[in-house]
């Protein structure tokens, strides 16, 4: 039995992928408006539970999902003779490939969204669940942070996936 | 103006936009 490297890369790269991202579709449509309607809800059982035992363990997946999605999608590239990671993230500048651009526009995208989760998503998290000390004053201006940094990732997901898929299937307009 | 990106709708209406204008950009470059 041969082993196709690059397909098993690839499938390392899905399975991370889908990790990282549907990690980041529930922070931004179930935990942080449910983290809300708690916190105002002044009867309820309010948002701790969520904040000492769900977000630790789904930051840690989230952020190491995305490490293992950036380093398997960067070795496809330079596995993958048709690619090439320089040229890739080049945009395909020159070389009239439509699929070379389109993959290489998704790279940027995705790069930058591994930026935003180890740059200003998870140190300002750990201010906000206490895992760093800080002033209540420091919580509030790292939430708001980590929030649009968050929503900012849950945009550039959306042309993203687009890109990644349309490498190699074609672009839907 | 609000930040679009301080609601759910907003950030998904960004998105798909931003992939419109991202889409006319790798068009051109590639030449396709």
């Amino acid at each position: 039995m041969d082993i196709d490297a690059l397909s098993l890369d690839r499938w390392l790269h899905f399975l991370s992928g889908i990790t990282w991202i549907g990690l980041l579709y529930y922070f931004n449509l179930v935990q942080m408006p449910a983290v809300t309607a708690a916190n105002a809800d002044k009867g309820g059982p309010g948002a701790a539970g969520i904040n000492k035992y769900v977000a630790p363990r789904a930051l840690l997946w989230f952020r190491w999902a995305a490490v293992v999605t950036w380093l398997s999608g960067a070795a496809y590239l330079e596995m993958y003779s048709s690619y090439g990671l320089g040229s890739a993230f080049m945009l395909g500048i020159g070389q009239n490939s439509l699929p070379l651009t389109t993959i290489g526009m998704g790279a940027w995208l995705g790069t930058i969204m591994l930026f935003n989760v180890w740059v200003l998503i998870w140190p300002n998290q750990k201010k906000v669940l206490g895992i760093v000390p800080a002033t209540d004053e420091e919580k509030g201006k790292a939430r708001r942070t980590a929030m649009l940094a968050s929503r900012t990732n849950f945009m550039l997901s959306i042309p993203m996936l687009s890109f990644m898929g349309a490498a190699s299937h074609g672009l839907p307009f | 103006m609000k930040n679009p990106l301080e609601s759910i709708t907003g950030t998904i209406v960004s998105g798909l936009v931003l992939t419109v204008a991202l889409t006319l950009v790798i068009r051109a470059i590639a030449g396709a």
